[in-house]
């Protein structure tokens, strides 16, 4: 089941959308600057419409089904999110347009910093970073700058345990700092004699997962952040698995001073397919100057007869602009929305669940699938995906073949640090019957993997493609498409 | 409201399959002291309520569905064909992930395919990848990649005075912690022909916009050879709207093209989500940050499509990777690949020159009135700078009162430029509206 490319639908003079003629005058076009040919495709509406549809029943999405993947927080996107974000005065305002004729925006962005300060434990947070990746590199040049702020030049290192995220030392890397990686301990713990001995004055900061991406909390957590703080250091926490601690523990509390949330994770933002995420940064009072520009401020407190008005301001030592304009605004509704929903409660029974709902599927696979650091776990764990008696199947091969009892596969060698990985989060938003079907693909798919391995190896088999050949994509790279029609002008 | 569907009963039976008596006995890890704070947040609301809230908060802003809006300067208002939005409430589109397991996810992978062959054609370039968070990220991204390319053994960055200065000053972010000189753009009076000048060995990378931030648009062919003379990339910072109507910047021998593409059908929703597109040459593709999608066959013989040149990406490499970037801007994507197919070939190109046309028009009427004096001399694409006769805050201000917001006081930017507006027109304006405003203008000008 494939679908042809739009090119291939194209006929030459076919019209899609009409336009109207021009009501102004003719200017001349400018010389020498205007192109001979547009080498677009000419469909009309309809065959914009079924390709499209075509291709979207060629995805796998939350509202299909069960979508385990860990480290994204699978969880249902609220409809209503999406209705809110398309309202005519959220999508159709300028983002330049006099900030007093936007205070509806502008309220809503500042509550949204207050709330997500709050939830984190932090003293503010800035709205503006696109997507976790973002809000890493974002709170490690907020390190930086404060740092440098206070004339202390030699720290050029960051501590990264072996557990983090692969965006951890690549946003690292980008801000100018090298990257020094701690070991874990045989409990999933971060290694503190390894920790203590890397501490000293050349050391800008830690970079702490917590729930790890081992889908554990870090037992040792509060003395990680001490130790760090001892030699001088700022304790960055990455936020992607925020989902766990949802009213159940403040990063901030923690000793933690930077933090990215992922709206498009824990806070029920869709995916996208790949984005829009959004990824603010919560922050300690001390590091509020450093936070980018601009952030949301009250320009004039509310009276009895006026609420506040608020502005954009520039935090007074800030890093500077990260992105365009103010951040992903549209994401920032949905989230606004989610969390006035759920209030506190909600909030908390939303960590409660994912965390029950992981815990579920993990009693119910460790007699079937090695689990290396089996105690309690947060939001997720991480399973092997292979056993010693049947050494030809991997977790690629479970993975692919979830796809044919309906499944969206759990992620898969990640992290590093665990051989084989099979990584799963269930979130919150899945019922029991959901986990238990699961649960049972899970078992029918340990015993294939003994009485028929090939039918794992082939895998998967029900699903509209079958595996792809990366090594071809990589070896032809076959990067955008160029009929033959289009060289006509 | 929390979206879970468990019963009491299913709670009970899951805890005791744990081993354990009460949810709360699930976080003994967590340090007792600070377990379960009191979070201060207002008390939660049922969709019905929410409703309310949303729209009051909603009409407390001014949009431009009932103000005419000649406010441009990086984000604009375009028509959006009503089939764009449809496709994107697919939610088997919005409620996937990253196409991390292709036999699943080939609705997105032929659909970054799709908008990479389109990006392709519209800036002349060889490859795209799947794009980033924003145009002025993507012009950083481009600094990255100049500066691997030649081993960071260069460590000058020229930028044009016009470019968007969000652009340059996320330029200026990203690179704070890098050894980088950054210059070229202090003073406005930079022309084309005096960024020539300023090119040298070590100029790493030199960027350039077209149309630029003031609206102009110039053939850069002899910078671009200054550039390839000096052994430095040039990469122009390209709106992809009006490459529907100008000649691609590949023709000006660009080796890297970037661009906001939020014009291509996406709302300005206050300045976000938008799209970041990033265009280069074969030869860098190997250099290029983000994700890419390439064409493969499956085991039964069907063409398909992956994500690609992989081991540039930060989860393997780590450290070392060509960019700490992860997500990209998807849904974005699919709104710009629906946005041009269904425009095509012929309906981008008219939309491109319906916007030049009025903009055209405007500039010609309001350059008529006393007071007014059009600033752009050369051509000009769809924005142009008018000199008015009181401070551009004023006026706009006053224009709010005709059911119209101004365009952008570029006194805030450039000195040189204290009482210029900048002002956008696109296909979108018809005539009365143009006319309206330069009455408007006449009015509030006196």
């Amino acid at each position: 089941m494939t679908e042809v490319l739009i090119y291939d639908l194209s006929a030459p003079g076919r019209e899609g959308v009409k336009l109207p003629n021009t009501d102004v005058p003719e200017a001349p076009l400018p010389e020498g600057l205007v192109r001979t040919m547009l080498p677009l495709p000419e469909v009309s509406e309809i065959d914009v419409v079924r390709h499209f549809v075509r291709l979207s029943q060629l995805n796998y999405g939350i509202d299909i089904g069960f979508y385990p993947l860990g480290s994204c927080t699978m969880k249902y996107n609220p409809k209503i999110n999406e209705d809110a974000a398309r309202m005519t005065g959220f999508a159709f305002t300028h983002p330049l347009q006099d900030p007093e004729a936007a205070q509806g925006n502008l309220a809503m962005m500042y509550a949204l910093q207050e709330w997500l300060a709050e939830i984190g434990g932090f003293a503010g947070a800035s709205l503006q970073p696109a997507a976790g990746a973002h809000g890493e590199m974002t709170g490690i040049l907020i390190i930086r700058a404060y740092h440098a702020d206070r004339g202390d030049k030699k720290r050029t290192k960051i501590l990264i345990p072996d557990s983090a995220h692969g965006t951890n030392p690549a946003s690292t890397a980008m801000s100018g700092f090298d990257v020094v990686e701690i070991s874990s301990d045989e409990r999933g713990n971060v290694n503190m004699d390894e920790l203590k001995a890397a501490c000293d004055d050349t050391v800008a900061g830690l970079m702490l997962t917590n729930p790890n991406t081992l889908g554990l909390f870090d037992e040792h957590v509060r003395e990680i952040c001490e130790v760090v703080h001892a030699c001088g250091g700022l304790v960055y926490g990455d936020g992607a698995n925020m989902n766990a601690l949802l009213g159940v523990v403040r990063p901030g509390d923690l000793g933690i001073d930077v933090l990215h949330y992922n709206l498009h994770k824990t806070f029920s933002t869709p995916h996208g397919g790949g984005g829009p995420g959004s990824g603010p940064v919560g922050v300690v009072e001390k590091l509020l100057p450093f936070l980018p520009d601009p952030v949301v401020g009250i320009l004039e407190e509310a009276t009895p007869e006026l609420p506040p008005l608020y502005g954009f301001i520039k935090p007074e030592k800030s890093i500077g602009r990260v992105k365009s304009f103010f951040g992903h605004f549209g994401v920032i509704v949905r989230a606004y929305t989610y969390i006035r929903m759920l209030g506190a409660a909600g909030l908390r029974a939303a960590a409660d669940h994912a965390v029950l709902n992981a815990n579920y599927i993990r009693v119910n696979l460790e007699k079937l699938y090695p689990i290396p650091f089996n105690r309690i776990c947060m939001h997720e764990f991480v399973a092997e995906g292979h056993w010693d008696d049947v050494p030809e199947i991997h977790a690629l091969d479970i993975a692919k073949r979830l796809m044919d009892y309906g499944f969206h596969p759990p992620t898969n060698y990640f992290p590093l640090i665990v051989h084989e990985a099979l990584m799963i989060e269930p979130t919150e938003t899945e019922s029991k019957q959901s986990l238990d079907a699961f649960i049972d693909a899970m078992q029918k798919i340990a015993g294939e993997a003994r009485e028929e391995p090939q039918l794992l190896k082939t895998a998967p088999h029900k699903t509209p493609f079958g595996r792809l050949d990366e090594v071809q994509a990589a070896k032809q790279l076959i990067l955008c498409c160029r009929p033959e029609w289009m060289d006509q002008p | 409201m929390n979206y879970i569907p468990h019963t009491d009963r299913e709670r009970q039976e899951m805890l005791a399959a744990i081993g354990l008596a009460g949810i709360e006995d699930l976080y003994t890890a967590i340090p007792e002291e600070v377990r379960f704070p009191e979070l201060d947040l207002p008390e939660p609301l049922t969709e019905m309520e929410v409703l309310d809230e949303l729209q009051a908060l909603s009409e407390a802003n001014l949009d431009t569905r009932h103000f005419s809006c000649f406010l441009g300067a990086g984000a604009y208002n375009h028509f959006i064909p009503a089939v764009v939005d449809h496709i994107l409430r697919r939610s088997e589109f919005y409620t996937a992930y990253t196409p991390y397991q292709p036999e699943v996810s080939q609705g997105t992978l032929q659909t970054i395919f799709e908008f990479q062959s389109m990006m392709c054609q519209l800036t002349g370039m060889d490859v795209s990848n799947a794009s980033h968070y924003d145009g002025a990220t993507a012009l950083a991204e481009a600094v990255i990649l100049a500066l691997n390319h030649h081993r960071r053994k260069r460590s000058k960055v020229l930028l044009s005075p016009a470019i968007h200065p969000h652009f340059r000053e996320v330029v200026r972010t990203y690179m704070q912690g890098m050894d980088l000189t950054i210059h070229g753009d202090e003073s406005l009076k930079t022309s084309v022909k005096d960024l020539i000048e300023k090119i040298d060995e070590d100029t790493t990378l030199v960027a350039v916009q077209y149309p630029d931030f003031l609206g102009r648009i110039e053939d850069l062919t002899a910078l671009g050879q200054a550039a390839q003379d000096a052994g430095a990339l040039f990469c122009v910072v390209a709106n992809p709207f009006a490459l529907g109507m100008l000649k691609p910047p590949a023709e000006f021998g660009a080796d890297i093209v970037v661009g906001e593409g939020q014009p291509l059908g996406i709302p300005t929703s206050f300045g976000g989500p938008y799209l970041g597109v990033f265009t280069t040459r074969q030869k860098y593709v190997r250099k290029m940050a983000g994700r890419l999608v390439g064409e493969t066959t499956d085991t039964r013989g069907q063409t398909g499509y992956v994500l690609t040149l992989t081991p540039r990406e930060q989860h393997i490499r780590r450290e070392k990777a060509s960019s700490n970037i992860c997500t990209n801007q998807g849904l974005m994507v699919l709104a710009s690949t629906v946005y041009l197919a269904a425009m095509g070939k012929s309906g981008l190109r008219k939309a491109a020159e319906l916007s030049y046309h009025k903009a055209h028009y405007a500039a010609q009427q309001i350059n008529a009135l006393d007071g007014y004096e059009l600033w752009n001399k050369g051509p000009f694409f769809h924005e142009f700078v008018v000199r008015c006769p009181r401070p551009v805050e004023e006026i706009n201000e006053l224009l709010l009162d005709f059911a119209i917001i101004g365009g952008y006081d570029l006194g805030q930017d450039y000195e040189d430029l204290q009482d210029h507006m900048l002002l956008a027109v696109t296909e979108l304006m018809a005539k009365e509206n143009i006319d309206h405003l330069v009455e408007a203008l006449r009015e509030v000008g006196s």
